[in-house]
């Protein structure tokens, strides 16, 4: 298998704050690689390293097999970037911004209209609407749509489904599933786990480190206590309480219930009437399998 | 060269779909040279008077005759009191006061030297003095009157004197439109070049959108020259507009080369671009770079000797003026439209722009390669 991607030990610092601390991950041909993380965690200082918009301090960034730095011009030939914000021209036609990127590249969007097909098919009404009266998923798909219209080989996509509507999200990801088969191979951060879990492998990084790159089954598997699911009427007084008993490990909410481990790997013996003399009743807890959030949360709690 | 011209494309296409811009364009140039032209003027047109006439006689009168036979001076008010005639200059009602004393005539007939005393509102300096040099050729003249009377004929004749025959070259007409003109033809070409290409710029980084060209193959140049271009030739355009206007409403002569005209707006124009773009570098937001600009057009015109005359500034601001492009831009204008300098007359106004706008110009692209 190819490497499409090879970054080594790459570090970036913004005055005293380090952006990214000695990164180093490869990317394969074809694949979704994701970035899971929260906000500041340096998703978007990598990506614009790998785009060659900024020079990283120290480390070697090769992609396609060109030097990201030095090889820079002929790099961007072959990238297509997706920014977090959306940064086409408001003040132009849906049409006239994909001519636009199009002609930048040299290129038509007959050439590759095929590519931008599944995507543009949707747009093609509003095509002469300009692009800041689109809807937030409309916009997405016209920036997508821009961002592949010189048929690049590999694909940066920075949240692009922030402030996105359910719906609109997963068509976009239906669409980046498809770009396999255009030999596209795709990178991309979001902070939302369940996308996490469309990627091939992702990598988890905070606060500039990577903490684990595998599959996203692999990852959830690496869990390695056993995770209990509480439930019960008012969950802020149930997290509080289930912190509190000593043999709790971690606990923290999870959609409509709580997720707690325990010393032990078992609930404590007098749990439910421990929880009873706190004033909390109709507790449910079941064993529950790890979701990929609850083995972040464990590595970041390391 | 093809991705330079879809660049220039795709800023005409901007500019014109944004109605204010695209209308802006054309109104400013016409408001400017009908508003600018006749309303920025320093011709005093007269001076308001208030006299005190403490003498009452024949000679007193005559000499008020002579103030009021003057078209510059409007005798509005006549008092006999000190406090008076004070609350009008204070009031702004009037600018100079005369006060005639008594005896006045009386001393005249005699023989005997006399004095009057004028009081003159200086707070604007040039109109202060210009109502001095005013108010004693008025009194010279009625004093020669004097002399001539006293004298027997034949030797007032005799008295030898120099006359002068003056005419004024290039204005003959002292038509302060001819003179202002070719300086606003300027402010003009400043507002569109400096302003727009620098702001079209920092919105790019506003909006993100040069984040976008910056992963295209888009050389930094091209992005520059693309910025440039436009702006150019729109700055072209506005200063013939401004010249057609200029026929039409103030029948302004024009007595040089059209063609050399435009050549220094064109050089102009580059300078100005590129000072705008180094500007724009610095600045993130359009309001940074609102800030900045507004601080070098007001100095650049300022001092650049289109209110003052250049050479009754300092030195250190006549120096200062070498890397002033509004400067040197005014000074060849009026020379080729008013006097109809050639190429060789201003050599050194054009060589002195070529030289800004070449410095000017590798600032900015220097500056945006190292920041983008």
């Amino acid at each position: 298998m190819k490497t499409v991607i090879e970054a080594e030990e790459i570090s970036r610092n913004f005055g005293k704050v380090k952006a990214l601390d000695n990164v180093t991950f490869s990317v394969n041909e074809g694949e979704i690689f994701g970035f899971i993380g929260p906000d500041g965690a340096g998703k978007t200082t990598l990506f614009r390293i790998v785009t060659t918009l900024l020079l990283p301090d120290s480390g070697t960034m090769k992609v396609l097999g060109f030097d990201s730095i030095k090889d820079f011009r002929e790099l961007r030939k072959h990238i297509g970037y997706m920014p977090g914000r959306f940064s086409l021209y408001p003040d132009l036609s849906v049409e006239e911004n994909l001519n636009f990127y199009a002609t930048v590249f040299g290129t038509t969007v007959n050439e590759n209209y095929s590519l931008i097909e599944a995507i543009y098919k949707h747009l093609e009404p509003f095509r002469k609407r300009l692009a800041r009266d689109l809807s937030g998923g409309m916009k997405q798909k016209l920036a997508l749509s821009c961002a592949l219209i010189h048929r690049p080989r590999l694909l940066v996509l920075d949240e692009p489904t922030t402030g996105v509507d359910a719906v609109s999200r997963v068509e976009f990801w239906e669409i980046l599933q498809g770009m396999k088969e255009h030999n596209i191979t795709v990178l991309v951060s979001t902070p939302y786990m369940d996308e996490a879990m469309r990627c091939n492998r992702v990598a988890l990084i905070q606060q500039g480190q990577i903490l684990t790159i595998d599959t996203p089954d692999n990852i959830k598997s690496g869990f390695r206590g056993k995770l209990f699911k509480i439930k019960a009427p008012g969950k802020f007084k149930l997290i509080n309480a289930v912190r509190d008993h000593h043999n709790t490990l971690s606990a923290y909410p999870f959609g409509d219930s709580v997720h707690a481990t325990f010393f032990n790997d078992t609930v404590p013996e007098d749990f439910v009437n421990y929880l009873t003399m706190k004033g909390i009743e109709n507790v449910q807890i079941t064993e529950s399998e790890a979701h990929i959030e609850d083995r972040f949360l464990e590595l970041m709690n390391i | 060269m093809r991705t330079i011209l879809f660049l220039i494309r795709k800023e005409f296409l901007q500019i014109f779909r944004n109605r204010f811009i695209g209308r802006a364009i054309f109104a400013i140039p016409l408001i400017q040279m009908l508003i600018l032209v006749p309303a920025v003027t320093f011709e005093i047109k007269y001076v308001n008077l208030c006299i005190i006439d403490n003498d009452r006689s024949v000679e007193s009168r005559e000499l008020i005759g002579k103030l009021e036979g003057s078209p510059f001076f409007r005798v509005k008010y006549y008092t006999w009191s000190e406090e008076k005639a004070n609350e009008l200059i204070y009031n702004n009602k009037c600018s100079a006061i005369i006060n005639i004393p008594s005896g006045f005539g009386k001393e005249l007939g005699a023989g005997r030297p006399v004095k009057i005393l004028a009081r003159i509102d200086a707070i604007n300096a040039m109109k202060g003095q210009l109502t001095w040099a005013y108010l004693s050729g008025v009194i010279s003249s009625y004093n020669e009157n004097i002399i001539a009377e006293s004298l027997p004929v034949v030797q007032a004749t005799m008295v030898p004197r120099i006359s002068v025959t003056g005419r004024y070259w290039y204005n003959e007409m002292l038509n302060y439109k001819y003179y202002m003109l070719p300086g606003i033809l300027v402010i003009l070409v400043t507002a569109i070049g400096f302003m727009l290409a620098g702001l079209n710029l920092v919105r790019e980084k506003e909006i993100g959108t040069i984040e976008q060209i910056n992963v295209t193959p888009v050389k930094k140049s091209e992005f520059i020259i693309s910025k440039m271009v436009p702006f150019f030739i729109i700055g072209l355009a506005d200063l013939g507009f401004g010249l057609i206007l200029g026929k039409i409403f103030f029948n302004i002569p024009f007595e040089g080369s059209l063609l050399l005209m435009f050549l220094g707006s064109a050089i102009f124009l580059v300078a100005v671009l590129g000072l705008g773009l180094f500007i724009s570098t610095f600045s993130s937001t359009q309001q940074q770079f609102m800030f900045v600009a507004f601080f070098f057009i007001i100095v650049f015109v300022l001092m650049s000797g289109i209110f003052t005359p250049f050479e009754s500034m300092p030195m250190w601001a006549q120096k200062f003026d070498l890397i002033n492009p509004v400067a040197h831009l005014i000074r060849f204008n009026r020379m080729v439209m008013l006097k109809g300098s050639g190429i060789a007359d201003v050599a050194r106004e054009l060589l002195l722009l070529c030289g800004i706008a070449v410095i000017f110009t590798t600032f900015a692209v220097r500056r945006y390669r190292k920041t983008a």
